[in-house]
């Protein structure tokens, strides 16, 4: 596996959030993952190209008023781009209508092009709000909004077990390849490598298994009985009435506009 | 006096590791604090883990305030009586935030929110914890997280603590305020360890647990 690979699949570092405060986090964390909802809804169903346009645009604004970590974030979105770029080569060839220009006798659909421009847009404008309005929460704090805005408990708790021990199972992962390395192991294409690393990730399964075991057997001891209590200090105030409402607006703007019919 | 907790004949074997208790005998009483000792694998922590149900002995019985606990059932009083402390920290540790982690005891004993915060952080002060409330759990040092860990058992009020390798992994320093700690506390409890100048310091009567049976030292 290659280095650069391998960080980034086990590079947690916890919930840590390391972003400056700023206008954003003095709103509601509800507000924003609601405001979040709304705006992605509403972009992502249009169905011209100046909505999603105007989408990016209230996207950069958010980033900036989130004062987001400029080469983070450019590092986050080319992540997702990379694919759109795929899509955004592949869509003018499936898709039919008016040829645009051919490549080795295949036809470029003007229709598929337009298409694909709106898909980028709606990607980068979703992405880079959730990145700016939800991002910079911190991730049990997530959990906990979730849970307030009366998300399935089920999924919350998993949220929140994920955001607990994901930090535990990648120092477990770190310490048994910290071993392999200390023991002169250096992944090749053969099949010994391939049959470490399986033992590698068979070893890791395990091990969170019976740790997960461990862990509810220590919620029976003090007796859980299938309900997590979650403490939390949010205060709705009236300036998350007003995000929400101005996002309100923006979504029935859209409506009237007419950027929903085709 | 009878025992606070009672194990009568009690065997449990694994299907590869084979027996670990040979009808057992042990009781704990009011006011002591017994050590376990004995090699690894000998099955100390499968004893404390019968104790609070999380095995089911093959047979013999366990006695615990005041009766006998055969089901699931009967154990939750059992565990909400006898605070088990885990081996490994990370495993007992798994809200989000210290003050949530100690206050889940006492909210599953049906207390108020406002309440089990209130005992959380009167516990968490006791233990020279206070201010920790909102740390992030896995944030925390080796020594803090075992002493969350005590503070989150001791906050269900337990009469009896189960101590599985407390001092396991800690510094000098770390060591002698966990001491310091358990001393002051009035439960009676059972204490694993490998540790003599750590168990010196804290009990009344030293057990060893080998070839299946808790001898006396």
């Amino acid at each position: 596996m290659p280095q650069f690979l391998e960080h980034s699949m086990t590079s947690w570092r916890g919930q840590q959030v390391e972003h400056k405060q700023s206008i954003v986090d003095q709103f509601d964390p509800r507000a924003r993952v609601l405001a979040t909802v709304i705006f992605a809804l509403t972009v992502v169903f249009s169905k011209t190209l100046w909505l999603p346009f105007l989408g990016l645009l209230m996207a950069f604004a958010f980033a900036l008023s989130a004062s987001l970590n400029f080469r983070r974030t450019l590092r986050r979105m080319i992540a997702m781009d990379m694919f759109i770029v795929v899509m955004v080569l592949m869509l003018p060839f499936t898709m039919s209508g008016d040829a645009l220009f051919h490549v080795f006798g295949f036809a470029a659909s003007k229709q598929g092009f337009i298409h694909a421009i709106g898909i980028a847009l709606k990607a980068n404008a979703v992405v880079l709000t959730l990145l700016s309005l939800v991002g910079t929460l911190e991730a049990s704090t997530l959990g906990h909004t979730l849970a307030r805005l009366k998300v399935p408990e089920k999924l919350v708790h998993l949220l929140l077990f994920t955001v607990r021990y994901l930090d535990v199972i990648s120092r477990e992962y770190k310490r048994m390849r910290k071993a392999m390395k200390a023991r002169a192991f250096v992944p090749k294409n053969n099949l010994h490598t391939w049959r470490s690393f399986g033992y590698l990730v068979g070893m890791l399964l395990v091990r969170s298994l019976e740790r997960s075991e461990r862990i509810f057997d220590a919620m029976k001891c003090r007796g859980y009985c299938g309900k997590l209590y979650l403490f939390d200090t949010m205060q709705w105030q009236q300036r998350d009435t007003i995000l929400l409402l101005s996002m309100a607006s923006f979504a029935v703007f859209a409506i009237a506009s007419g950027a929903y019919v085709a | 006096m009878t025992a606070l907790i009672r194990m009568d004949q009690v065997s449990y074997s694994y299907p590869v590791r084979g027996m670990v208790l040979d009808q057992v005998d042990m009781s704990l009483f009011a006011g002591e604090k017994i050590s376990l000792e004995g090699g690894n694998g000998a099955g100390k922590t499968t004893l404390l883990n019968i104790l609070v149900g999380l095995n089911k002995p093959k047979s013999g019985g366990v006695f615990a305030f005041g009766r006998e606990r055969k089901v699931e059932t009967d154990f939750i009083e059992v565990r909400a009586k006898a605070g088990f402390l885990f081996q490994d920290p990370d495993d007992q540790l798994f809200c989000p935030t210290v003050l949530e982690d100690v206050a889940f005891g006492p909210l599953n004993q049906g207390k108020s929110p406002d309440e089990a915060r209130q005992i959380s952080i009167e516990v968490l002060d006791c233990l020279g914890m206070a201010g920790f409330e909102d740390r992030v759990t896995h944030q925390l040092s080796g020594g803090e997280k075992r002493l969350i860990t005590l503070a989150s058992v001791l906050a269900m009020k337990p009469e009896v603590l189960l101590l599985d390798e407390p001092s396991n992994a800690l510094d000098k320093a770390a060591r002698l305020r966990l001491i310091e700690v358990l001393q002051s506390l009035p439960q009676a409890m059972i204490i694993i360890s490998h540790e003599s100048t750590f168990l010196d310091a804290l009990v009344t009567r030293r057990t060893r647990l080998e070839r299946g049976k808790v001898l006396d030292l």
